[in-house]
């Protein structure tokens, strides 16, 4: 493998596993406040209990984010350092930004709203945790702006030794792909913690285990569930979907596994493409869809593969049409799941319903799932480009990295990722059969 | 403008190392001032609900970095490859030895992340202090702006130096005794009891061999780059930093004789401050000195990134470090006083 390609897969690596933990802690800071607005409002201890235990999880999670997170920005300039030299002074703006506005912020306030509640009362405390999530959430917007400047890239000017520069800072920060974009990531955050929340209800009602707690989780959790797993398809995800068929034809072509130009064109649900022979094998269409989704119009021409130079494609049409299916296909699974469940809980069937808790106790890693291969579409789609259509991932290496730095490097992030998996398991794992009664620990006695 | 950033970026850093490196002090010697499981929670809640605000610092100022100096990033992060890799599995290792110690009683598991995180803390502090050494000597940049800086070569210096040489090795070690010294000030002032005690009579022999490692590296720097002195005695105005540097470090042995707790501490943050603040006014308007020819210095000025997104970043950068100035302020204020163990937290 040469140092490109170790590096790509560095980078996918560590990224992948990263947003496991911001994914679930940006969603799951949004319940949390609700549960605490709850308590408040209601008076009702329940919630109070349910709010600190999902803070356990959370702290948890976060500082898995916190350190997974560190490398991210290293490695701008470890791997990819012709793209942080050329296109730093733009990209680099969010990401200083981040640290700026959202780390100081978060990183301020979970303290406080971890082990500052006896100090801040009620009210403060459910003030330090409307900071934590607007820390976090302004931290996810930072960073899809970034990735947003790759995508699609406004508001710059290329200086006459090729750096980009920053030349219209409104245009560049309220990018119209990063909005959408961070639409549809921050409903998949809500989606992914809304099962997560929802998991560990059902596995404790299905246990016979702190009912109280269960009944308020499941009635919140699958009650945001449903609607942001709604908003994620509509208008967010069509959005985004429009957006990807206007400026990324070719992404738009190897996601749907597109070889040939047609008018109209048909949405392919299942089928496996077969890149050297341009065809699609076993496949299962619905008619002209795909020309009404990305067009608005049944009979318009959707570009294939075929139409672009071959040194344009996706470099990995398999993948990026797997994952964009997968995608999809998990997306809609999961509304399903929690419109069923939505409908049974109205009709006051749901706590009897086993085989549906069943189900949503075993449904959270999807939602992972769909999230990563959400990502792997939008990476793999853009590619052969680092920066669309201006600068070629292959350009973007640092000169005097070899692959076998990067080998030795990635290698050595996969045995502690997989170390920390097993912590962050067994300690996740306790925290819920722990569950959410506070028991208070006599003085003295707690080391 | 460059100049400006050239700056911010500096004082970032500079508070970026007062700040974790009272949590890397502590961490370098938890294992002597604190014995017993009380006594090293009482050290990890004296910089539990501060230490990931403090880190954020360093990200912040790599986020700086990058878009202020895109060059200089670009050349740094990856000639130092290697080295850097090493930095983010002992940040990663370090970070989940304070947050995971707690979660778990049995004592062989907290036994662990205690080596952990005295393991970490300490190679932390080594690398910093290895970085500002290198950042001193100067690394190989050629003319594509770039280098490779392989760990190690012959420790020797020349013109193709390795990332640990006999020089920056020095400087590590004075980095590990600097921070050492910070963090034991730090728990004097923040712990009670047995902590405490042991942390004042580490004190002074730590401090001794800050000044005495001190008074070594500086001769070692006047032979490894004597620029940066004649640098210094050209711009008069450096002699405040150098004041400052003095001042603060006799701040420390006077507020420690006197018992002042605080004051010793604010002395150590001065020393700091000042001495990172000296040699970056020494160093400027060089952020990476070439081993190899002059004219591949990667300087403020052919590293920054455009005027405009410069003064865009400027106005930001200011609303963000009023706000993050407050955060700190209500932060170190709410967490004010001597540590109390608790039934939650570490």
């Amino acid at each position: 493998m040469s140092d490109l390609s170790w590096s790509r897969f560095q980078f996918g690596f560590t990224v992948s596993y990263h947003y496991l933990f911001p994914q679930l802690t940006m969603g799951l800071a949004l319940l949390i406040v609700i549960f605490k607005v709850l308590a408040l409002r209601r008076n009702d201890t329940h919630f109070d209990d349910i709010a600190k235990f999902w803070a356990k999880i959370f702290a948890i999670n976060f500082a898995m984010g916190v350190v997974t997170g560190i490398p991210m920005e290293f490695q701008f300039g470890t791997n990819w350092g012709q793209f942080s030299n050329r296109a730093g002074g733009v990209v680099g703006l969010p990401l200083a930004m981040e640290g700026l506005f959202a780390f100081f912020a978060e990183s301020s306030f979970l303290g406080l709203f971890l082990f500052g509640e006896r100090k801040l009362g009620p009210k403060g405390h459910l003030g330090a945790a409307i900071m934590v999530l607007v820390g976090s959430w302004l931290s996810g917007y930072f960073i899809i702006a970034t990735n947003a400047f790759m995508q699609h890239p406004v508001g710059y000017r290329m200086t006459s030794n090729g750096l980009f520069e920053l030349s219209n800072f409104p245009a560049f920060i309220f990018n119209p792909w990063a909005i959408w974009q961070y639409c549809h990531n921050m409903c998949a955050s809500v989606v992914t913690s809304s099962f997560v929340v929802t998991a560990v209800g059902s596995f404790w009602m299905l246990m016979g285990w702190y009912k109280e707690h269960a009944t308020r989780i499941l009635k919140v959790s699958i009650s945001v569930g449903l609607l942001f797993s709604l908003l994620q398809l509509f208008p967010t995800g069509d959005r985004q979907g429009k957006m990807v068929a206007y400026y990324q034809p070719t992404a738009l072509a190897g996601m749907e596994g597109k070889f040939h130009s047609s008018a109209p064109a048909d949405l392919v649900i299942i089928g496996q493409p077969d890149v050297d022979d341009q065809t699609l094998q076993n496949p299962i269409v619905v008619p002209k869809v795909l020309s009404f989704l990305a067009y608005g119009s049944f009979g318009a021409e959707v570009k294939g593969l075929d139409a672009f130079p071959r040194d344009q494609w996706p470099d990995n049409v398999e993948l990026l049409y797997y994952v964009y299916h997968i995608m999809v296909g998990l997306g809609t699974m999961l509304i399903g799941v929690m419109l069923l469940s939505f409908i049974l809980l109205r009709m006051g069937r749901l706590f009897s319903s086993r085989w549906l808790l069943w189900i949503l106790m075993l449904a959270f890693p999807f939602p992972y799932i769909a999230t990563i291969a959400g990502w792997m579409t939008a990476e793999l789609g853009r590619q052969p480009w680092v920066v669309w259509q201006l600068m070629r991932t292959s350009q973007g290496t640092s000169p005097y990295v070899s692959g076998g730095n990067v080998a030795f490097s990635a290698l050595g992030f996969m045995g502690l990722y997989a170390l920390l998996s097993f912590i962050f398991l067994f300690l996740v794992g306790r925290v819920v059969a722990q569950g959410p009664e506070t028991k208070p620990v006599p003085v003295g006695k707690e080391a | 403008m460059q100049t400006v950033w050239f700056i911010i970026i500096s004082v970032m850093l500079a508070v970026y190392v007062v700040l974790d490196g009272f949590d890397f002090g502590a961490g370098i010697v938890h294992l002597c001032v604190a014995k017993t499981d009380s006594e090293r929670r009482t050290v990890l809640a004296a910089i539990g609900p501060v230490w990931d605000g403090n880190e954020v610092w360093l990200l912040a100022s790599g986020g700086v970095l990058v878009f202020a100096f895109p060059k200089a990033y670009a050349a740094g992060f990856s000639g130092f490859y290697m080295a850097l890799m090493m930095v983010l599995w002992l940040l990663i290792l370090r970070g989940v030895s304070i947050e995971f110690r707690s979660k778990e009683k049995n004592h062989l598991w907290r036994s662990f992340w205690d080596g952990v995180f005295f393991f970490s803390s300490t190679l932390m502090a080594i690398v910093l202090g290895a970085a500002l050494g290198n950042v001193i000597r100067g690394v190989p940049v050629d003319s594509t702006g770039y280098f490779a800086g392989p760990l190690f070569t012959n420790f020797l210096l020349g013109p193709h130096p390795g990332v640990l040489d006999w020089y920056t090795v020095l400087v590590g070690v004075f980095a590990v005794l600097t921070l050492a010294g910070h963090g034991v000030l730090y728990l004097i002032w923040k712990t009670n009891g047995e902590v405490q005690n042991r942390a004042k009579r580490l004190a002074v022999p730590t401090w001794g061999a800050v000044l005495l490692v001190g008074i070594l590296a500086t001769i070692a720097t006047w032979i490894v780059r004597p620029e940066i002195y004649t640098r210094i005695a050209a711009r008069p105005w450096i002699i405040i930093l150098v004041a400052g540097v003095v001042g603060g470090l006799i701040a420390v042995f006077v507020n420690l004789k006197s018992g002042k707790e605080l004051g010793a501490f604010l002395g150590s943050a001065c020393f700091i401050v000042s001495l990172l603040a000296a040699t970056a006014a020494g160093l400027y308007p060089n952020i990476l000195v070439s081993t190899l020819s002059p004219a591949d210095n990667i300087t403020a000025f052919n590293a920054a990134s455009g005027r405009y997104g410069l003064h865009v970043g400027l106005g930001w950068w200011i609303l963000a470090i009023i706000l993050t100035t407050g955060y700190f302020i209500y932060l170190f204020h709410s967490f004010r006083g001597k540590v109390e163990l608790n039934e939650e937290g570490y």
